[in-house]
């Protein structure tokens, strides 16, 4: 089964699109996709954005909740006031469907032998960030599957676990295959659709193959230009605009 | 886990297990029983089951990881794999012939024989680094010829693989390689500098020009990180028939900096095989070790090592080749190249430019250059070639001269492209005349086959 990984889509429908463009394009089709959170704020389409990710759930795809997801139903506690004020912006945009919608996300989904959350695997709704060796390693502590997939740090990054204890953290090459060896554990954070913050302005995803157990990282140019005007013409903070050309 | 049970005559997913070739420390190697049409196979199986050397288990899984993301004739051809927590193994071919441990009884070997070994080594070090891969246990026994001559690398427990998880490097304290031939930056835990087994690569000509190992072998940390400072004994000094051609290009090897170092295996090979053309330095005629305040003084300075900066990647060190037709091309012509040529090497200061002639035989066996005509036309070529070049002002080291002789310029052009790992031709286009359009033109077939990317040059035509 191939299965393809999108997260922090952030409201951006340019992205979006390119990615599910590029998904669809591939020789081997892919049989699930899977939402990792934060399909909301930041971006100027909230409302498409929540209706597309719906509609594919219900053939099938699975989605699990994110901060700005729950933010944009309830409060907006512990967010800058650019994030804050693009979530009370979203929360006008979206109609009772789509917060509904938001509002049942699950805040994880075990899959065989791969957890789904959207940041921390140790405490799911602290929303604290995996930045770091020793933030992997209690996230991969916490869970009980082989394998964790996590959105939310905005940055591409892998990191394996050995049996004794030793983790090897991973920068992915796009396009490049990844073995994730079976007689170790793995963390991958896939990198954002809508606001990458590595430094390459397209649009992030991965591909998972569960025969081979090899996942790759995929970049996807898109029209930044389109997004960026969008979010001005909605009175959202003009920073939120800039920050997608520079992909930070 | 259940220690894997393999041996004479079991079956495991297929492969019948015929006898035990080989029992390292690491893994045990059995031949597998094939068809007579069929590829030789070899399963390896770690030792798991003593389980002593963590090293054993993780070099296996680098070893599963990266052996099926390699390809051509220098490298053991990929089969299949077993599942790790049933039974692990790597079922590949086996390559029929020896490794260059089995020269050990011979040294010191002639320097040319050395020269010749150290090139085709290096060709396939070359194919294994554009592979993005460190071999990093670069050694006499993981070296096998191939009946074709060619050299096949084995043993990718210790390497790494430049876009996947280095799984050894957050593993161990110890550094790993093998002692004799371990590069300094390797000593200090660097593993992704493809220059460690030009490193490894020069300690082995050197073993096998002087019968003896430049940095002993030694088996504590502390003195594996004597090559930091300590230089070798120049081989000149035990082995006086060695060359100073040969004594150059290995000391350069033996650099303790990689930024002194050849900057790709391929550029290596290319001196390898031009002995004349290397441009020599004090390294060639170096008698002696350095004194004991110099080499103190480096001890010193050791740290300055420890920051050592990352060489660009192979891509700003390529082997630009130049055909020049001289039969065909007038001045301006000329000029188009060398300015396409000025270029090229402006833009990459570490490239190399292979400057390349053919001397047109007529049929082969008929004329040679075993005449004195032969030879005399051969050499007015190379003088016209490196009267062509001069207006380049190229600095010595980085062109050399060669002048190929064959029946098919087209032909002989990409052999030296494919054998020299050649990664740009620049060619002059043919002019505009009937001979063309009844031949079709050299540059055509040279562009459609070449490995690499090809330059077709022409001069800007007057306008009528």
């Amino acid at each position: 089964m191939l299965i393809a990984f999108l997260t922090d889509i952030h409201s951006n429908r340019e992205a979006f699109s390119a990615v599910l463009a590029h998904a669809a394009a591939r020789t081997k089709p892919v049989d699930r996709f899977v939402f990792l959170g934060d399909y909301v704020g930041y971006g100027a389409d909230p409302q498409w954005t929540v209706e597309t990710i719906a509609e594919m759930v219900d053939k099938g795809a699975i989605a699990i909740r994110g901060n700005h997801d729950e933010a944009a139903v309830g409060a907006a506690h512990g967010m800058n006031p650019a994030a804050a004020s693009a979530i009370e912006w979203t929360n006008r945009h979206l109609d009772k469907a789509a917060l509904r919608f938001l509002e049942r996300l699950p805040l994880e989904v075990v899959d065989d032998d791969r957890l789904y959350v959207h940041a921390d695997a140790s405490a799911p709704d602290r929303w604290l960030y995996v930045i770091d060796g020793e933030a992997a390693r209690i996230s991969l502590e916490a869970a009980e599957t082989r394998l964790v997939f996590s959105g939310h740090v905005h940055v591409p990054a892998i990191y394996g676990l050995s049996n004794i204890g030793k983790l090897t953290p991973f920068k992915p090459t796009p396009g490049v295959a990844i073995p994730l060896l079976a007689q170790r554990r793995w963390l991958g954070l896939i990198g954002s659709v809508g606001q990458p913050r590595d430094g390459d302005p397209a649009a992030a995803y991965a591909t998972y193959d569960t025969h081979s157990a090899e996942i790759t990282f995929h970049r996807v140019p898109y029209d930044v230009d389109k997004a960026a005007e969008k979010i001005l013409a909605a009175g959202l903070p003009a920073g939120l605009a800039s920050r997608l050309h520079a992909g930070r | 886990m259940a220690a894997p049970r393999v041996g004479p005559g079991s079956v495991i997913d297929g492969y019948q297990i015929d006898s035990q070739i080989h029992k390292g420390g690491m893994a045990t190697i059995w031949a597998i029983k094939t068809g007579p049409d069929e590829t030789p196979l070899i399963m390896k199986v770690p030792r798991l089951a003593e389980g002593e050397d963590p090293a054993a288990i993780v070099g296996f899984e680098m070893e599963q990881m990266i052996l099926p993301r390699l390809t051509g004739p220098h490298v053991p051809r990929f089969v299949a794999s077993g599942d790790f927590r049933t039974l692990p193994y790597i079922v590949m071919e086996w390559i029929q012939g020896k490794s260059l441990h089995t020269r050990l009884p011979d040294l010191p070997l002639p320097p040319e024989e050395v020269a010749d070994i150290g090139a085709r080594v290096a060709v396939a070090l070359d194919a294994l680094h554009r592979q993005q891969v460190v071999h990093l246990d670069v050694k006499p026994s993981n070296v096998m010829v191939r009946p074709t001559g060619e050299m096949a690398l084995i043993d990718f427990g210790l390497s790494h693989h430049l876009q996947l998880p280095d799984l050894l490097d957050e593993e161990f304290r110890l550094p790993y390689g093998t002692a004799p031939y371990m590069a300094p930056e390797q000593v200090l835990g660097e593993r992704s500098e493809p220059r460690s087994d030009l490193f490894a690569l020069g300690s082995l000509m050197y073993f096998f020009v002087t019968g003896t190992r430049p940095f002993g072998d030694p088996q504590s940390l502390k003195g594996l990180k004597k090559r930091l400072w300590r230089d070798p004994e120049p081989p000149r000094d035990l082995r006086p028939e060695c060359p100073p051609w040969l004594q150059e290009i290995i000391l350069r090897c033996l650099e303790v900096n990689p930024e002194n170092r050849h900057p790709t295996a391929a550029q290596l090979a290319l001196d390898l095989r031009t002995p004349a053309q290397v441009p020599l330095t004090a390294r060639a005629e170096r008698k002696g070790q350095d004194g004991f305040i110099t080499a103190f003084k480096r001890r010193m300075e050791v740290d300055s090592i420890l920051t050592v900066k990352k060489g660009p990647a192979a891509g700003d060190a390529p082997i630009i080749m130049v055909a020049v037709d001289f039969t065909t091309t007038g001045e301006p012509a000329a000029n188009a190249m060398r300015a396409m040529i000025r270029q090229l090497m402006g833009a990459m200061p570490r490239a190399r430019l292979a400057c390349v002639n053919v001397l047109k035989l007529r049929r082969i066996g008929l004329d040679t250059t075993l005449d004195d005509e032969g030879e005399h036309k051969h050499l007015q070529r190379l003088i016209e070639l490196r009267h062509w070049a001069r207006p380049l002002e190229l600095p010595e080291g980085a062109v050399t001269f060669h002048v190929l002789e064959a029946t098919s310029p087209a032909d002989a052009i990409l052999d030296y492209a494919r054998s020299n790992h050649i990664d740009h031709i620049v060619m002059g286009a043919r002019e505009r005349s009937t001979m063309r359009s009844l031949l079709g033109s050299v540059s055509g077939e040279v562009a459609a086959e070449a490995p690499c990317t090809v330059s077709v040059v022409r001069a800007r035509a007057e306008e009528d």
